[in-house]
Protein backbone atom coordinates (compact mmCIF):
# COMPACT_ATOMS: atom_id res chain seq x y z
CA UNK A 1 0.00 0.00 0.00
CA UNK A 2 1.64 3.06 -1.33
CA UNK A 3 0.16 5.35 1.95
CA UNK A 4 1.07 2.66 4.51
CA UNK A 5 2.14 5.82 7.43
CA UNK A 6 6.03 4.77 8.18
CA UNK A 7 6.60 6.47 11.26
CA UNK A 8 5.19 6.07 14.52
CA UNK A 9 4.07 9.55 14.74
CA UNK A 10 2.38 9.44 11.23
CA UNK A 11 0.83 6.12 12.38
CA UNK A 12 -0.94 7.29 15.60
CA UNK A 13 -1.54 10.55 15.10
CA UNK A 14 0.65 11.58 18.13
CA UNK A 15 4.19 11.91 19.15
CA UNK A 16 6.14 10.30 21.73
CA UNK A 17 5.86 13.25 24.48
CA UNK A 18 2.05 12.61 24.26
CA UNK A 19 2.09 8.87 24.82
CA UNK A 20 3.43 6.78 27.47
CA UNK A 21 5.09 4.02 26.81
CA UNK A 22 5.35 1.99 29.98
CA UNK A 23 7.98 -1.29 30.43
CA UNK A 24 6.15 -3.90 31.77
CA UNK A 25 6.60 -5.16 35.71
CA UNK A 26 5.92 -7.76 38.28
CA UNK A 27 2.16 -8.05 39.68
CA UNK A 28 2.50 -5.08 42.05
CA UNK A 29 3.94 -3.02 38.98
CA UNK A 30 6.16 -0.79 40.95
CA UNK A 31 10.13 0.49 40.89
CA UNK A 32 10.93 0.35 37.46
CA UNK A 33 7.21 1.79 36.39
CA UNK A 34 8.32 5.45 37.54
CA UNK A 35 10.01 6.40 34.39
CA UNK A 36 6.82 6.39 33.01
CA UNK A 37 4.81 9.32 34.45
CA UNK A 38 3.05 11.49 32.76
CA UNK A 39 1.89 15.10 33.82
CA UNK A 40 -1.91 14.96 34.39
CA UNK A 41 -4.06 17.93 35.32
CA UNK A 42 -7.47 17.14 37.67
CA UNK A 43 -10.50 19.48 38.16
CA UNK A 44 -11.01 18.19 41.91
CA UNK A 45 -14.00 19.93 43.99
CA UNK A 46 -13.55 22.73 41.58
CA UNK A 47 -9.49 23.04 41.85
CA UNK A 48 -7.00 22.08 39.17
CA UNK A 49 -4.36 20.05 40.40
CA UNK A 50 -1.04 18.95 38.37
CA UNK A 51 0.67 15.90 38.73
CA UNK A 52 2.82 12.63 37.91
CA UNK A 53 1.23 9.81 37.93
CA UNK A 54 2.01 6.49 36.20
CA UNK A 55 -0.77 4.95 34.17
CA UNK A 56 -1.96 2.23 36.56
CA UNK A 57 -2.56 4.39 38.96
CA UNK A 58 -6.46 4.53 39.99
CA UNK A 59 -8.06 8.01 40.52
CA UNK A 60 -8.93 6.58 44.58
CA UNK A 61 -5.36 6.15 45.13
CA UNK A 62 -4.21 9.55 42.91
CA UNK A 63 -6.69 11.36 45.46
CA UNK A 64 -5.65 9.63 48.31
CA UNK A 65 -1.29 9.21 48.09
CA UNK A 66 -0.81 11.91 45.52
CA UNK A 67 -3.04 14.50 46.68
CA UNK A 68 -3.80 14.10 50.35
CA UNK A 69 -7.60 13.45 49.43
CA UNK A 70 -8.20 10.83 52.14
CA UNK A 71 -12.13 11.35 52.32
CA UNK A 72 -12.43 8.63 49.72
CA UNK A 73 -11.60 5.16 50.80
CA UNK A 74 -10.46 2.15 49.56
CA UNK A 75 -12.52 -0.73 50.66
CA UNK A 76 -12.20 -4.11 48.20
CA UNK A 77 -10.82 -2.11 45.31
CA UNK A 78 -12.54 -4.18 42.69
CA UNK A 79 -15.81 -2.05 42.78
CA UNK A 80 -17.90 -4.41 44.79
CA UNK A 81 -17.89 -2.10 48.36
CA UNK A 82 -18.75 1.29 46.96
CA UNK A 83 -16.34 3.32 49.59
CA UNK A 84 -14.44 4.56 46.66
CA UNK A 85 -17.09 6.62 45.36
CA UNK A 86 -16.76 9.73 44.01
CA UNK A 87 -18.72 12.00 41.26
CA UNK A 88 -17.33 12.14 37.72
CA UNK A 89 -18.93 14.81 36.19
CA UNK A 90 -21.99 14.68 38.55
CA UNK A 91 -22.57 11.18 38.55
CA UNK A 92 -21.56 8.69 41.14
CA UNK A 93 -18.59 6.71 40.16
CA UNK A 94 -16.28 3.65 41.54
CA UNK A 95 -12.71 5.49 41.81
CA UNK A 96 -10.62 2.17 42.25
CA UNK A 97 -11.92 1.28 38.79
CA UNK A 98 -10.96 3.92 36.79
CA UNK A 99 -7.35 5.11 35.64
CA UNK A 100 -6.24 8.87 36.94
CA UNK A 101 -4.87 9.17 33.17
CA UNK A 102 -8.58 9.25 31.59
CA UNK A 103 -9.92 12.16 33.56
CA UNK A 104 -7.73 14.95 32.32
CA UNK A 105 -10.72 17.57 31.90
CA UNK A 106 -13.45 15.55 34.07
CA UNK A 107 -14.98 17.33 36.84
CA UNK A 108 -14.64 15.12 40.28
CA UNK A 109 -16.25 15.95 43.18
CA UNK A 110 -14.95 13.89 46.42
CA UNK A 111 -16.36 13.95 49.87
CA UNK A 112 -14.24 17.29 50.49
CA UNK A 113 -15.98 19.05 48.15
CA UNK A 114 -19.27 18.60 49.68
CA UNK A 115 -19.46 21.00 52.34
CA UNK A 116 -19.38 24.89 50.89
CA UNK A 117 -17.75 28.37 52.90
CA UNK A 118 -18.00 26.31 56.53
CA UNK A 119 -21.71 24.92 55.69
CA UNK A 120 -22.54 20.99 55.51
CA UNK A 121 -23.65 19.98 52.24
CA UNK A 122 -27.45 18.56 53.51
CA UNK A 123 -26.60 15.46 52.95
CA UNK A 124 -23.79 15.62 55.17
CA UNK A 125 -26.01 17.16 58.07
CA UNK A 126 -28.47 14.27 57.52
CA UNK A 127 -26.15 12.00 58.09
CA UNK A 128 -25.06 13.49 61.56
CA UNK A 129 -29.11 13.99 62.10
CA UNK A 130 -29.96 10.33 61.31
CA UNK A 131 -27.52 8.86 63.31
CA UNK A 132 -26.60 6.76 59.65
CA UNK A 133 -23.03 5.18 60.59
CA UNK A 134 -21.53 3.54 63.15
CA UNK A 135 -17.86 2.60 62.05
CA UNK A 136 -17.94 5.32 59.53
CA UNK A 137 -15.77 3.71 56.89
CA UNK A 138 -18.34 3.56 54.27
CA UNK A 139 -19.84 7.13 55.02
CA UNK A 140 -18.50 9.15 52.60
CA UNK A 141 -18.63 6.97 49.33
CA UNK A 142 -22.70 6.39 51.18
CA UNK A 143 -22.53 10.53 50.71
CA UNK A 144 -21.04 10.69 47.67
CA UNK A 145 -23.89 8.16 46.10
CA UNK A 146 -26.81 9.53 48.23
CA UNK A 147 -25.58 13.16 46.53
CA UNK A 148 -25.65 11.73 42.81
CA UNK A 149 -28.98 9.89 42.96
CA UNK A 150 -30.68 12.87 44.59
CA UNK A 151 -28.92 15.02 41.58
CA UNK A 152 -30.48 12.16 38.89
CA UNK A 153 -33.97 12.90 38.40
CA UNK A 154 -34.30 9.41 36.35
CA UNK A 155 -34.29 7.39 39.54
CA UNK A 156 -37.47 7.13 41.47
CA UNK A 157 -38.04 8.55 45.05
CA UNK A 158 -39.55 6.25 47.04
CA UNK A 159 -37.76 3.71 49.56
CA UNK A 160 -37.29 1.01 47.38
CA UNK A 161 -35.90 3.16 44.49
CA UNK A 162 -33.04 4.55 46.71
CA UNK A 163 -32.33 1.10 48.16
CA UNK A 164 -31.64 -0.14 44.85
CA UNK A 165 -29.76 3.07 43.44
CA UNK A 166 -27.73 2.61 46.52
CA UNK A 167 -27.03 -1.28 46.42
CA UNK A 168 -23.23 0.03 45.45
CA UNK A 169 -22.61 0.82 48.83
CA UNK A 170 -22.06 -1.97 51.69
CA UNK A 171 -22.39 -0.91 55.22
CA UNK A 172 -20.55 -3.58 57.17
CA UNK A 173 -22.28 -2.09 60.68
CA UNK A 174 -25.73 -2.36 58.94
CA UNK A 175 -26.28 1.40 59.14
CA UNK A 176 -29.07 0.85 56.18
CA UNK A 177 -31.84 1.73 57.81
CA UNK A 178 -30.81 5.24 59.04
CA UNK A 179 -28.68 5.55 55.89
CA UNK A 180 -32.14 5.37 54.09
CA UNK A 181 -34.18 8.16 55.84
CA UNK A 182 -30.70 10.44 56.05
CA UNK A 183 -31.34 10.18 52.75
CA UNK A 184 -34.77 10.59 51.82
CA UNK A 185 -34.76 13.92 54.63
CA UNK A 186 -32.07 15.33 52.61
CA UNK A 187 -33.96 14.85 49.52
CA UNK A 188 -35.66 18.25 49.82
CA UNK A 189 -32.85 20.01 50.98
CA UNK A 190 -30.69 19.54 48.16
CA UNK B 1 -2.06 -3.73 39.33
CA UNK B 2 1.00 -4.27 36.86
CA UNK B 3 1.87 -1.32 34.38
CA UNK B 4 1.15 -0.65 31.10
CA UNK B 5 1.16 1.77 28.21
CA UNK B 6 -1.59 4.45 27.60
CA UNK B 7 -2.45 5.82 24.70
CA UNK B 8 -5.61 7.68 23.63
CA UNK B 9 -7.64 7.75 20.60
CA UNK B 10 -9.22 10.50 18.95
CA UNK B 11 -11.01 9.12 16.45
CA UNK B 12 -11.82 5.51 15.34
CA UNK B 13 -9.10 4.33 12.80
CA UNK B 14 -6.53 6.11 15.35
CA UNK B 15 -8.00 3.55 18.03
CA UNK B 16 -8.00 0.78 15.71
CA UNK B 17 -4.74 1.37 14.44
CA UNK B 18 -3.16 2.40 17.86
CA UNK B 19 -4.13 -0.99 19.18
CA UNK B 20 -2.79 -3.07 16.02
CA UNK B 21 -3.10 -6.92 15.88
CA UNK B 22 -0.83 -7.85 18.06
CA UNK B 23 -2.45 -9.14 21.32
CA UNK B 24 -0.72 -6.75 23.61
CA UNK B 25 -3.37 -4.19 23.80
CA UNK B 26 -6.72 -3.54 24.66
CA UNK B 27 -9.45 -0.93 24.38
CA UNK B 28 -10.20 0.62 27.17
CA UNK B 29 -13.84 2.89 27.78
CA UNK B 30 -15.50 2.96 31.36
CA UNK B 31 -12.78 0.40 32.63
CA UNK B 32 -14.86 -1.51 34.95
CA UNK B 33 -14.26 -4.57 34.29
CA UNK B 34 -10.87 -4.32 32.43
CA UNK B 35 -9.36 -2.60 35.22
CA UNK B 36 -10.60 -5.08 38.23
CA UNK B 37 -9.04 -8.08 35.98
CA UNK B 38 -5.70 -6.47 35.49
CA UNK B 39 -5.68 -5.71 39.20
CA UNK B 40 -6.55 -9.67 39.67
CA UNK B 41 -3.80 -9.89 36.96
CA UNK B 42 -5.71 -12.11 34.70
CA UNK B 43 -5.50 -10.03 32.11
CA UNK B 44 -2.11 -8.49 31.13
CA UNK B 45 -2.21 -5.91 28.52
CA UNK B 46 1.24 -4.57 27.82
CA UNK B 47 -0.70 -1.22 26.34
CA UNK B 48 -3.80 0.32 26.60
CA UNK B 49 -5.96 2.32 24.03
CA UNK B 50 -8.42 4.66 25.50
CA UNK B 51 -11.34 4.84 23.72
CA UNK B 52 -13.58 7.58 25.09
CA UNK B 53 -12.83 10.58 23.33
CA UNK B 54 -14.25 8.49 19.98
CA UNK B 55 -17.22 10.01 19.10
CA UNK B 56 -19.67 6.92 19.65
CA UNK B 57 -22.42 9.00 22.49
CA UNK B 58 -25.52 8.71 20.30
CA UNK B 59 -28.13 6.95 20.30
CA UNK B 60 -29.88 7.31 17.15
CA UNK B 61 -33.14 6.33 15.73
CA UNK B 62 -33.00 5.03 12.42
CA UNK B 63 -35.47 5.45 9.15
CA UNK B 64 -36.47 1.38 8.98
CA UNK B 65 -37.14 2.11 12.88
CA UNK B 66 -34.27 0.34 13.95
CA UNK B 67 -32.22 1.77 16.98
CA UNK B 68 -28.32 3.03 16.90
CA UNK B 69 -26.54 3.19 19.96
CA UNK B 70 -23.28 4.54 20.26
CA UNK B 71 -20.30 2.36 21.69
CA UNK B 72 -19.68 4.69 24.50
CA UNK B 73 -23.44 5.04 25.66
CA UNK B 74 -23.38 4.15 29.32
CA UNK B 75 -25.82 1.41 30.99
CA UNK B 76 -27.41 4.26 32.63
CA UNK B 77 -28.10 6.64 29.91
CA UNK B 78 -29.16 3.66 27.75
CA UNK B 79 -31.55 2.44 30.25
CA UNK B 80 -33.19 5.80 30.87
CA UNK B 81 -33.36 6.55 27.32
CA UNK B 82 -36.79 7.55 26.70
CA UNK B 83 -36.77 5.49 22.83
CA UNK B 84 -35.47 2.42 24.97
CA UNK B 85 -38.26 2.57 28.00
CA UNK B 86 -41.13 2.93 25.68
CA UNK B 87 -40.21 0.60 22.79
CA UNK B 88 -37.63 -2.10 24.27
CA UNK B 89 -38.54 -2.01 27.82
CA UNK B 90 -36.99 -5.61 28.56
CA UNK B 91 -33.78 -3.51 27.74
CA UNK B 92 -34.09 -1.05 30.24
CA UNK B 93 -35.12 -3.77 32.67
CA UNK B 94 -32.35 -5.58 31.88
CA UNK B 95 -30.03 -2.67 32.67
CA UNK B 96 -31.18 -1.66 35.16
CA UNK B 97 -30.78 -5.04 36.83
CA UNK B 98 -27.45 -5.47 36.38
CA UNK B 99 -24.23 -4.13 38.56
CA UNK B 100 -24.97 -0.90 40.99
CA UNK B 101 -25.54 2.95 39.84
CA UNK B 102 -22.04 3.61 40.37
CA UNK B 103 -21.34 0.69 37.85
CA UNK B 104 -23.83 1.59 35.37
CA UNK B 105 -23.34 5.25 35.46
CA UNK B 106 -19.81 4.42 33.92
CA UNK B 107 -20.25 0.57 32.29
CA UNK B 108 -20.63 1.42 28.69
CA UNK B 109 -22.76 -0.72 25.79
CA UNK B 110 -19.80 -2.05 23.94
CA UNK B 111 -17.96 -2.44 27.29
CA UNK B 112 -21.12 -4.71 28.46
CA UNK B 113 -20.54 -6.56 24.96
CA UNK B 114 -17.16 -7.28 25.78
CA UNK B 115 -17.27 -8.10 29.40
CA UNK B 116 -15.94 -11.60 30.47
CA UNK B 117 -17.29 -14.08 33.37
CA UNK B 118 -17.34 -13.75 36.62
CA UNK B 119 -16.14 -17.72 37.11
CA UNK B 120 -14.05 -18.18 39.91
CA UNK B 121 -11.66 -19.96 38.11
CA UNK B 122 -11.55 -17.95 35.49
CA UNK B 123 -10.95 -14.91 38.14
CA UNK B 124 -8.02 -16.55 40.25
CA UNK B 125 -5.00 -17.21 38.35
CA UNK B 126 -3.32 -19.91 40.58
CA UNK B 127 -6.47 -22.17 39.20
CA UNK B 128 -6.50 -24.34 36.19
CA UNK B 129 -8.80 -21.85 33.35
CA UNK B 130 -8.65 -22.89 29.85
CA UNK B 131 -10.35 -19.46 29.00
CA UNK B 132 -7.55 -17.86 31.04
CA UNK B 133 -4.54 -20.15 29.96
CA UNK B 134 -5.35 -23.09 26.98
CA UNK B 135 -5.02 -26.69 28.04
CA UNK B 136 -4.80 -25.77 32.08
CA UNK B 137 -8.03 -27.53 32.26
CA UNK B 138 -11.62 -26.75 33.80
CA UNK B 139 -11.61 -26.19 37.62
CA UNK B 140 -15.36 -25.93 37.75
CA UNK B 141 -16.23 -29.27 35.64
CA UNK B 142 -15.52 -31.10 38.78
CA UNK B 143 -15.24 -28.08 40.90
CA UNK B 144 -17.92 -25.69 42.96
CA UNK B 145 -19.91 -25.17 39.73
CA UNK B 146 -23.49 -24.01 41.73
CA UNK B 147 -22.90 -20.35 39.25
CA UNK B 148 -22.17 -21.96 36.42
CA UNK B 149 -23.92 -22.77 33.05
CA UNK B 150 -26.35 -25.73 32.37
CA UNK B 151 -26.43 -24.79 28.04
CA UNK B 152 -24.13 -24.01 25.80
CA UNK B 153 -21.27 -25.59 28.10
CA UNK B 154 -18.84 -28.18 27.08
CA UNK B 155 -15.65 -30.36 28.46
CA UNK B 156 -13.59 -27.42 28.48
CA UNK B 157 -15.49 -24.91 29.96
CA UNK B 158 -18.94 -24.13 31.71
CA UNK B 159 -18.37 -20.62 33.02
CA UNK B 160 -21.59 -18.52 32.37
CA UNK B 161 -21.81 -15.18 30.59
CA UNK B 162 -22.63 -12.63 33.14
CA UNK B 163 -24.17 -9.89 31.09
CA UNK B 164 -28.06 -9.14 31.82
CA UNK B 165 -27.93 -6.29 28.88
CA UNK B 166 -26.77 -8.54 26.50
CA UNK B 167 -29.99 -11.45 27.46
CA UNK B 168 -32.33 -8.53 26.57
CA UNK B 169 -30.31 -7.75 22.98
CA UNK B 170 -30.49 -11.26 22.33
CA UNK B 171 -33.88 -11.42 22.70
CA UNK B 172 -34.76 -8.05 20.91
CA UNK B 173 -32.73 -8.99 17.90
CA UNK B 174 -29.52 -6.28 17.21
CA UNK B 175 -26.64 -6.19 14.78
CA UNK B 176 -23.19 -5.46 16.58
CA UNK B 177 -21.31 -3.37 13.62
CA UNK B 178 -17.09 -3.23 14.50
CA UNK B 179 -14.08 -1.62 12.44
CA UNK B 180 -10.68 -2.50 11.93
CA UNK B 181 -8.32 -2.04 9.45
CA UNK B 182 -10.29 -3.81 7.01
CA UNK B 183 -13.20 -2.15 7.25
CA UNK B 184 -16.39 -1.89 8.99
CA UNK B 185 -18.74 -4.89 9.18
CA UNK B 186 -22.09 -5.83 10.81
CA UNK B 187 -22.42 -8.97 12.82
CA UNK B 188 -25.86 -10.84 14.24
CA UNK B 189 -25.91 -10.48 17.89
CA UNK B 190 -26.55 -14.17 17.64
CA UNK B 191 -23.62 -14.78 16.06
CA UNK B 192 -20.92 -12.32 18.22
CA UNK B 193 -20.84 -14.66 21.36
CA UNK B 194 -19.10 -18.05 20.70
CA UNK B 195 -19.88 -20.86 22.51
CA UNK B 196 -17.03 -22.13 24.27
CA UNK B 197 -16.11 -26.01 22.74
CA UNK B 198 -12.80 -27.15 22.14
CA UNK B 199 -11.64 -22.58 22.31
CA UNK B 200 -12.94 -21.21 25.74
CA UNK B 201 -10.22 -18.57 25.08
CA UNK B 202 -12.23 -17.60 22.05
CA UNK B 203 -15.04 -15.60 23.41
CA UNK B 204 -16.29 -13.52 20.35
CA UNK B 205 -16.10 -13.24 16.99
CA UNK B 206 -13.80 -10.05 16.48
CA UNK B 207 -10.71 -10.14 14.74
CA UNK B 208 -7.85 -9.12 16.04
CA UNK B 209 -7.96 -4.85 16.44
CA UNK B 210 -11.65 -4.48 15.50
CA UNK B 211 -13.47 -2.04 17.70
CA UNK B 212 -16.81 -2.20 18.64
CA UNK B 213 -18.54 1.07 16.95
CA UNK B 214 -22.46 0.30 17.62
CA UNK B 215 -24.90 -2.01 18.46
CA UNK B 216 -28.39 -1.75 16.22
CA UNK B 217 -31.52 -3.28 17.51
CA UNK B 218 -33.90 -4.57 15.49
CA UNK B 219 -37.08 -2.51 14.79
CA UNK B 220 -39.77 -3.19 17.57
CA UNK B 221 -42.18 -6.50 16.99
CA UNK B 222 -45.69 -4.28 16.45
CA UNK B 223 -47.71 -4.52 19.17
CA UNK B 224 -45.00 -6.86 21.11
CA UNK B 225 -44.41 -6.38 24.92
CA UNK B 226 -41.80 -7.09 26.77
CA UNK B 227 -40.17 -8.37 30.20
CA UNK B 228 -36.72 -8.88 31.92
CA UNK B 229 -37.11 -11.27 34.94
CA UNK B 230 -33.84 -12.06 37.06
CA UNK B 231 -33.25 -14.20 39.82
CA UNK B 232 -30.66 -14.04 42.01
CA UNK B 233 -29.47 -14.45 45.57
CA UNK B 234 -29.80 -11.32 46.69
CA UNK B 235 -32.38 -8.82 45.12
CA UNK B 236 -30.18 -5.86 43.85
CA UNK B 237 -26.18 -6.03 42.60
CA UNK B 238 -25.83 -9.64 42.02
CA UNK B 239 -25.34 -11.57 39.30
CA UNK B 240 -28.22 -13.91 37.49
CA UNK B 241 -28.71 -17.58 38.76
CA UNK B 242 -31.47 -17.87 36.15
CA UNK B 243 -33.14 -14.91 33.81
CA UNK B 244 -35.07 -14.66 31.46
CA UNK B 245 -36.27 -11.58 28.27
CA UNK B 246 -39.22 -12.54 26.91
CA UNK B 247 -40.59 -10.52 24.01
CA UNK B 248 -44.34 -11.34 23.19
CA UNK B 249 -47.10 -10.35 20.14
CA UNK B 250 -50.18 -11.31 20.67
CA UNK B 251 -53.72 -11.76 18.33
CA UNK B 252 -56.12 -12.36 20.55
CA UNK B 253 -55.35 -14.76 22.99
CA UNK B 254 -52.73 -16.40 20.15
CA UNK B 255 -49.29 -15.55 20.46
CA UNK B 256 -48.31 -14.29 16.95
CA UNK B 257 -44.77 -13.73 18.06
CA UNK B 258 -42.14 -14.63 21.30
CA UNK B 259 -38.60 -13.92 21.30
CA UNK B 260 -37.22 -15.62 24.09
CA UNK B 261 -33.72 -14.98 25.61
CA UNK B 262 -31.79 -16.63 28.84
CA UNK B 263 -29.60 -15.23 30.67
CA UNK B 264 -27.06 -16.80 34.38
CA UNK B 265 -27.46 -20.44 32.82
CA UNK B 266 -25.57 -20.50 29.58
CA UNK B 267 -22.30 -19.66 28.16
CA UNK B 268 -23.59 -17.08 26.03
CA UNK B 269 -26.36 -14.57 26.32
CA UNK B 270 -29.13 -17.55 25.69
CA UNK B 271 -31.51 -17.21 22.52
CA UNK B 272 -34.15 -20.20 22.14
CA UNK B 273 -35.39 -20.81 19.62
CA UNK B 274 -37.20 -24.19 20.86
CA UNK B 275 -38.86 -22.22 23.29
CA UNK B 276 -40.15 -19.50 20.54
CA UNK B 277 -41.02 -22.54 18.17
CA UNK B 278 -43.13 -24.35 21.34
CA UNK B 279 -45.25 -20.66 21.57
CA UNK B 280 -46.11 -19.70 18.28
CA UNK B 281 -49.61 -19.90 17.17
CA UNK B 282 -50.26 -21.60 20.85
CA UNK B 283 -52.84 -20.50 22.96
CA UNK B 284 -50.93 -17.73 25.76
CA UNK B 285 -52.37 -20.30 28.48
CA UNK B 286 -49.21 -21.13 31.18
CA UNK B 287 -49.50 -25.02 29.62
CA UNK B 288 -48.30 -23.02 26.75
CA UNK B 289 -45.43 -21.71 28.46
CA UNK B 290 -44.90 -24.44 30.84
CA UNK B 291 -43.99 -25.89 27.17
CA UNK B 292 -41.76 -23.81 25.81
CA UNK B 293 -39.46 -23.56 29.24
CA UNK B 294 -39.48 -27.63 28.98
CA UNK B 295 -38.24 -26.89 25.20
CA UNK B 296 -35.23 -24.40 26.22
CA UNK B 297 -34.21 -26.54 29.24
CA UNK B 298 -34.33 -30.06 27.02
CA UNK B 299 -30.54 -30.16 26.28
CA UNK B 300 -29.39 -28.91 29.67
CA UNK B 301 -26.45 -30.33 31.36
CA UNK B 302 -27.22 -30.68 35.26
CA UNK B 303 -23.84 -29.95 36.63
CA UNK B 304 -23.41 -31.12 40.14
CA UNK B 305 -24.29 -27.56 42.21
CA UNK B 306 -26.17 -25.87 39.16
CA UNK B 307 -28.61 -28.63 38.93
CA UNK B 308 -31.18 -26.46 40.80
CA UNK B 309 -30.50 -23.72 38.09
CA UNK B 310 -32.49 -26.37 35.44
CA UNK B 311 -35.93 -25.74 37.45
CA UNK B 312 -35.49 -22.01 38.47
CA UNK B 313 -35.13 -21.45 34.53
CA UNK B 314 -37.95 -23.25 33.67
CA UNK B 315 -39.86 -21.25 36.21
CA UNK B 316 -38.05 -17.79 35.13
CA UNK B 317 -39.55 -18.67 31.99
CA UNK B 318 -43.05 -19.29 33.27
CA UNK B 319 -43.19 -16.36 34.96
CA UNK B 320 -41.52 -13.70 32.33
CA UNK B 321 -44.43 -15.27 29.98
CA UNK B 322 -46.88 -14.89 32.52
CA UNK B 323 -46.21 -11.58 33.57
CA UNK B 324 -45.57 -10.16 29.80
CA UNK B 325 -49.12 -11.47 28.28
CA UNK B 326 -51.08 -10.47 31.62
Amino acid sequence: MADTPTTHEQRTGFNEAETTVAKRTGPAGRADAAATTQQITLTINGEKHTLEVEPNVVLLDALRERLDLTGSKKGCDHGQCGACTVLINGHSANSCLTLAVMHEGSEITTVEGLAKDGQLHPVQEEFLEHDAYQCGYCTSGQMMAAVSMLNDKRIGTDDASVKEAMSGNICRCGAYKNILSAVQSAREKV
Amino acid sequence: MRNFAYQRAGNVTQAYTLHGNDNSADFIAGGTNLIDMVKLDIMRPERLVDVNLLPLTEIEELDDGRLKIGALVTNTDLAYDERVTTRYPVLSEALLAGASTQLRNVATTAGNVMQRTRCPYFRNPSRPCNKREPGSGCGALDGINRNHAVLGGSDKCIAVHPSDMCVGMQALGATITVEGPDGPREIPFEEYHLLPGDTPEREHDLRDGELITHVTLDAPIEGAKSHYLKLRDRMSFEFALASCAAVVALDGDTIREARIALGGIATKPWRSHEAEAALKGKPATEATFQQAAEAALAGAVPHRDAAFKIPLAKQAIVRALSTVTR
